[in-house]
């Protein structure tokens, strides 16, 4: 014989399993919740009324009328987070976005090439134990040429064109734009006692006509060692792992001989033309070989000139072009573009 | 330097081709620039015989040739002033590939209708046929040329192009380059033979050479050669000649050419008739004294310069140019021939002063030996009895105050070791020498005494000797280490460090770096400068600059930052924001200018919407100044903005920025009128910044400030007060109280109700303390001494 309480249960069950499968959104859901768990739920207002049932009725109701209680918070909640999975899913679904439209732009800015060409090559020699340091541009006569083996009337002084500088005493102290950073070999050792190993970076200037290959403001970088027992096997061994650093570990490099009247011996260094592989292009005017770099052995009499004494200290010098390096890496044919400053050239580094 | 190798092997054989021979040269200094092959692109052109020459029926200047190609004959149209019957010319047919006598670009010869004569050929000029630059007159062959012949089996060669380094003067000669593949190659040198029969009178008593400068003039060779018959030299030394780039003249002439370019001696012959007193002073030129060159030039000789002078006047600037009344000319029978050595420095010096360089004077300036002298002169005159049909007198007058003993070096192996990185075995040493000419004695236990050859002017010091080894050996032989000792203790570099750090900021901050010329002009300065900056501190000068355009060191970036602002305007829209960092340059008295790292930014253009498109809303001072105080919160200082005044920006618009009480730059609107003379219409915000005043206060670290564990009361005060208040006034002021943490001006308002002359300033201001949490009776009061504060300071009155 059944309670009639307990057949009101089953009924209230069955109502509220009912409407909760109907139920599509929180609102509906929370109107659900008053109706069948709420203070005046028709579950609740039994419970409440149990209290005039005789112990064994009592318990029999209460225990089925608690568990369904239970079960419909239970349902309530598995039903809730149903429905705020599927508001997720409903709102990602319905904000697709077409993810090739450009970004919001940024204001985007850039170093110079030569700045950023300028900072590889230093970081190179910079892990190799080199300082930056830098000088001045406008120089006496006496550190661009007299201190590195260029007297007046010199046929070398041929191999650099010179921008004058008007003044008072010019016939006394002629006042120029230093043509080579090579003036800074003299400044570091007046300074400092051996070991010296530093890079100097810093614009030069010839009196030269400009063409595609030529520019009469340039950026160089001077590099010196002095030591004890330095040698051209140690020239050699530095300069190839810059140019591996800088052009690839592909790169083929040759030295020869050449001439510089403040190193001795002298040398240049040449790499393949990555442009044909050394196969010979217009670029490297047929050769195969690109020069980039003037070198030697610091001639003595230079060593002498600061002080030093030639007969223990031996080092090397180098010095290398800054927008050669950055033309030979990005392709560049003119090098009056870097000095033109068109932003549509600029905005391409 | 050219150098045909037909001619090279006449002294050294050449068992290497000519790629890798070339490849060697340059590897030991002396660089091959071209290798230019003559006759290559010979093909349908040969030697011809002109058999008839008649005018031609309609004009006058063009001549009717015909010409013998060995069985056939051909008539064509000639325009050259110098075709004549019975020469040997170069004739191209139709089809032939020749240089365009007036562009200079190669073209296919095609049959023509010259002024109404079919003409199916071209007798060719040097130009035409790409061996030099002349084009006036035909070329015109040898006499012995062979009539028929292909061009390019009787002129072809291949001719080195060479780039002689300035140490090496002997390398300036077919020997010497010979004698540079002998040791590249392991071949031997032939020197051209100097010997001859003297059949004429002694030249002692004929003749007298005085050397008045001898500190100008080593050493002084003439010679005399006597019954000479001036006639073209012969072919072999014409094709010699042609192939170097030289014009044969005459005999003579050519021979002292051929001799200077074989052996590397300048040499001159003078007309010995037209020689005054049958004398020779070397010395300076006196005041006011002039020369007519050989080049039809008049030549004011100052008294630095060297002359060769006859008892009356100067007959030739000493290692330069010979004079024109001396020259040797058709009726000359006696010639006096000069080999002499000068000093390089003079040669140079005249040379400049003169602007005339010569194939003697670039030999010269470059320290030929005085030794070479007498190794020319008999080589030359040699030459004149064998192809001119001379006597040579007997004797040579040397005079030869400068004579210096051979050098000779001591080089340690140890040295030779230090510098070459290896130690080279005493046999490879010595046979490396010995193969240049060098003397060689291995003196045990450990040195070499090294003997220079005369012509070796550059080697002096032992380390010139490890160079001629190591080139010789090849560079690439020489091993690869890495450095080794100590690495110097590192010296701190403030300025670089700031600049690069700034260029970092300001590119992350979005603006674009510009690299501009160091020289500029005085328009562009006097555009931005003040008139009297400029005359108080002028800029330096270059006393001989390129071009007008780049004539002053430039003492401000700003010139140059708005040209290129302006130049990219013409094909720019939207915003452009530039910057660079770079010297300015100030002069001081009788010392290197101060080379001040500078800063200098400007902005303009429109703000981008969101597709990056202009938006019609231009950037203001503002967004300049968003720059300024992006780049010194990176590097963590405090600058303070305040009302400023500068030349080229607009006064109001213009604030100075300070650091610690010092100026240290400044921004604002560029003036519209400085902006028009740019040619920029638009407004342009400009910064700048002297780096060089901020670089001490870098590096400096912040200090943190402790986060508080207790809540903040933030709340929104509003003022109102005159419109002469500025923002900075009323900020310092409320930040000042303790328990504010933080004040946000987040607007500024103008309009009613606001009265006019006042604005109202609201702030968001966050009141909170690191020791309890604040109640809400300490945030009133402190609010209330805030309001009492602005009210006392700057007459500030709560906006209601």
């Amino acid at each position: 014989m059944t309670l009639p309480q307990l057949q009101e249960l089953r009924e209230i069950e069955d109502k509220a399993r009912k409407e909760l499968a109907a139920v599509s959104d929180e609102e509906a859901l929370e109107s659900w919740r008053i109706t069948h768990l709420g203070r005046r739920s028709r579950l609740n207002l039994l419970l409440r009324g149990l209290a005039s049932l005789p112990l064994d009725e009592r318990r029999q109701v209460g225990e089925t009328a608690n568990r369904l209680r239970s079960q419909l918070e239970e349902d309530l909640s598995q039903r809730q987070a149903q429905l705020s999975e599927a508001a997720v899913t409903a709102a990602v679904e319905s904000g697709r976005l077409d993810v090739t439209l450009p970004g919001r732009p940024l204001a985007m800015g850039r170093l110079h090439p030569v700045t950023q060409v300028l900072r590889d090559i230093l970081a190179a020699f910079v892990s190799m134990g080199f300082q930056v340091v830098e000088g001045p541009e406008v120089e006496w006569d006496y550190y661009n040429f007299e201190a590195v083996r260029i007297p007046k009337d010199h046929p070398a002084r041929d191999m650099w064109d010179t921008l004058w500088i008007d003044y008072a005493r010019n016939e006394e102290y002629p006042m120029l734009l230093r043509t080579h950073t090579s003036p800074m070999q003299i400044r570091v050792m007046e300074q400092m006692q051996p070991p010296v190993r530093i890079v100097s970076p810093g614009k030069c200037y010839r009196h030269e006509a400009t063409d595609p290959t030529h520019e009469w403001m340039h950026t160089q970088v001077e590099g010196l060692a002095v030591d004890e027992n330095i040698s051209m096997a140690d020239l050699k061994g530095t300069l190839y792992e810059f140019a591996r650093r800088l052009f690839g570990r592909e790169r083929r490099v040759r030295f020869r001989c050449d001439y510089f009247p403040f190193v001795e011996p002298g040398a240049d260094m040449s790499i393949d033309c990555p442009l044909c592989e050394g196969q010979g292009c217009r670029a490297c005017g047929n050769s195969g070989w690109i020069e980039i770099l003037g070198a030697g052995m610091v001639h003595p009499e230079v060593l002498t000139n600061v002080g030093y004494d030639a007969e223990r200290y031996t080092g090397f010098a180098f010095g290398l072009g800054v927008e050669r390096v950055a033309m030979l890496r990005h392709g560049i044919e003119d090098i009056r573009l870097f000095y033109a400053n068109d932003l549509r050239f600029l905005e391409q580094f | 330097m050219k150098v045909p190798l037909k001619w090279l092997r006449e002294y050294v054989d050449i068992s290497l081709s000519t790629s890798e021979l070339a490849r060697r040269l340059t590897m030991a200094g002396t660089e091959v620039d071209a290798i230019l092959t003559t006759g290559r692109d010979w093909e349908k052109i040969s030697v011809a015989e002109v058999v008839d020459v008649s005018p031609h029926p309609t004009a006058d200047r063009l001549r009717l040739t015909t010409v013998d190609l060995g069985g056939e004959q051909m008539t064509v149209v000639c325009g050259a002033p110098n075709v004549a019957a019975g020469q040997k010319v170069a004739f191209a047919r139709v089809g032939a590939e020749l240089i365009d006598g007036h562009s200079g670009e190669p073209a296919i010869l095609k049959a023509a209708k010259i002024r109404g004569v079919e003409s199916a050929g071209m007798v060719c000029s040097e130009k035409e046929l790409g061996l030099s630059d002349s084009h006036e007159s035909i070329l015109v062959l040898p006499e012995d040329a062979p009539v028929g012949t292909p061009l390019g089996e009787y002129l072809g060669d291949t001719i080195f192009d060479l780039d002689i380094t300035p140490n090496r003067p002997d390398c300036m000669s077919v020997l010497g380059i010979a004698r540079e593949v002998a040791a590249l190659s392991g071949g031997s040198v032939r020197e051209p033979p100097g010997d001859y029969e003297e059949q004429g009178r002694p030249i002692k008593g004929r003749l007298s050479v005085e050397i008045v400068d001898r500190d100008l003039c080593p050493r002084y060779c003439a010679a005399l050669i006597e019954g000479v018959q001036i006639g073209p030299s012969p072919p072999w030394m014409q094709e010699c000649l042609l192939a170097a780039g030289v014009r044969p003249i005459s005999n003579v002439v050519d021979i002292t050419n051929y001799v200077m370019l074989e052996v590397g001696q300048p040499l001159h012959a003078f007309d010995f008739s037209l020689i005054s007193d049958r004398k020779i002073v070397v010395r300076r030129a006196r005041p006011g004294e002039v020369l007519m060159t050989l080049d039809g030039t008049e030549r004011p000789l100052n008294n630095d310069a060297l002359v060769i002078a006859d008892a009356k006047e100067a007959v030739a600037v000493a290692g330069l140019m010979g004079g024109a009344a001396s020259e040797v000319t058709e009726k000359t029978t006696a010639i006096l021939l000069e080999a002499a050595n000068f000093n390089p420095a003079n040669i140079r010096r005249t040379s400049t002063t003169l602007k005339l360089r010569t194939d003697a004077s670039a030999r010269f300036e470059k320290g030929l030996s005085p030794e070479l002298a007498m190794v020319g002169i008999r080589r030359a005159v040699r030459l004149m009895v064998e192809l001119a049909g001379g006597r040579a007198a007997e004797g040579i007058i040397d005079v030869y105050p400068g004579k210096k003993r051979i050098t000779r070096i001591t080089v340690t192996q140890e040295r030779l070791r230090r510098i070459l990185g290896l130690q080279l075995p005493t046999l490879q040493v010595r046979q490396t020498l010995t193969s240049l000419g060098f003397g060689c004695r291995w003196v045990p236990p450990d040195r070499y005494v090294v003997r220079v050859p005369y012509w070796r002017t550059d080697v002096s010091i032992p380390d010139d000797v490890a160079e001629e080894l190591a080139r010789i050996i090849g560079y690439d032989e020489l091993p690869i280490t890495t450095l080794r000792g100590a690495i110097p203790p590192a010296q701190p570099q403030p300025s670089r460090e700031l600049r690069e750090r700034v260029k970092d900021i300001l590119a992350a901050a979005g603006m674009q770096e510009v690299i501009a010329y160091s020289l500029t002009n005085l328009e562009s300065l006097t555009k931005v400068l003040p008139p009297e900056e400029l005359r108080e501190r002028p800029p330096l000068r270059v006393a001989n600059p390129m071009s007008q355009q780049q004539e002053y060191l430039r003492t401000t970036l700003r010139a140059s930052l708005l040209g290129t602002l302006s130049s990219n305007l013409r094909h720019r829209q939207g915003r452009i924001a530039l910057f660079e960092v770079a010297r300015a340059y100030l002069p001081r008295p009788d010392e290197l200018p101060q080379e001040m790292e500078s800063l200098a930014g400007v902005v303009t253009g429109d703000r981008p919407d969101r597709w990056g498109q202009p938006t019609g809303e231009p950037v203001a001072l503002y967004d300049a100044k968003a720059y300024l105080e992006f780049l010194f919160d990176r590097l963590g200082l405090t600058v303070t903005y305040h009302d400023g005044e500068e030349f080229t920006l607009v006064p109001g618009r213009t604030a100075e920025v300070r650091l610690d009480d010092q100026r240290v730059g400044l921004v604002g609107q560029v003036h519209p009128r400085v902006a028009a003379a740019f040619d920029i219409e638009q407004d342009v915000y400009l910064f700048e910044v002297n780096l060089e005043a901020v670089v001490p206060q870098v590096g400096k670290p912040r200090l943190y400030q402790p986060l508080s564990r207790f809540p903040a009361v933030e709340e929104d005060i509003a003022i109102v007060v005159d419109e002469g208040v500025t923002a900075a006034q009323v900020q310092a002021i409320i930040e000042a109280f303790p328990l504010v943490q933080r004040a946000v001006l987040f607007d500024v308002y103008t309009e009613a109700p606001v009265p006019k002359g006042k604005k109202s300033l609201a702030y968001s201001v966050a009141y909170q303390s690191l020791e309890h949490t604040l109640s809400e009776a300490e945030v009133n009061r402190e609010r209330r001494r805030i309001l009492d504060r602005l009210k006392g300071q700057v007459g500030a009155v709560l906006r209601s």
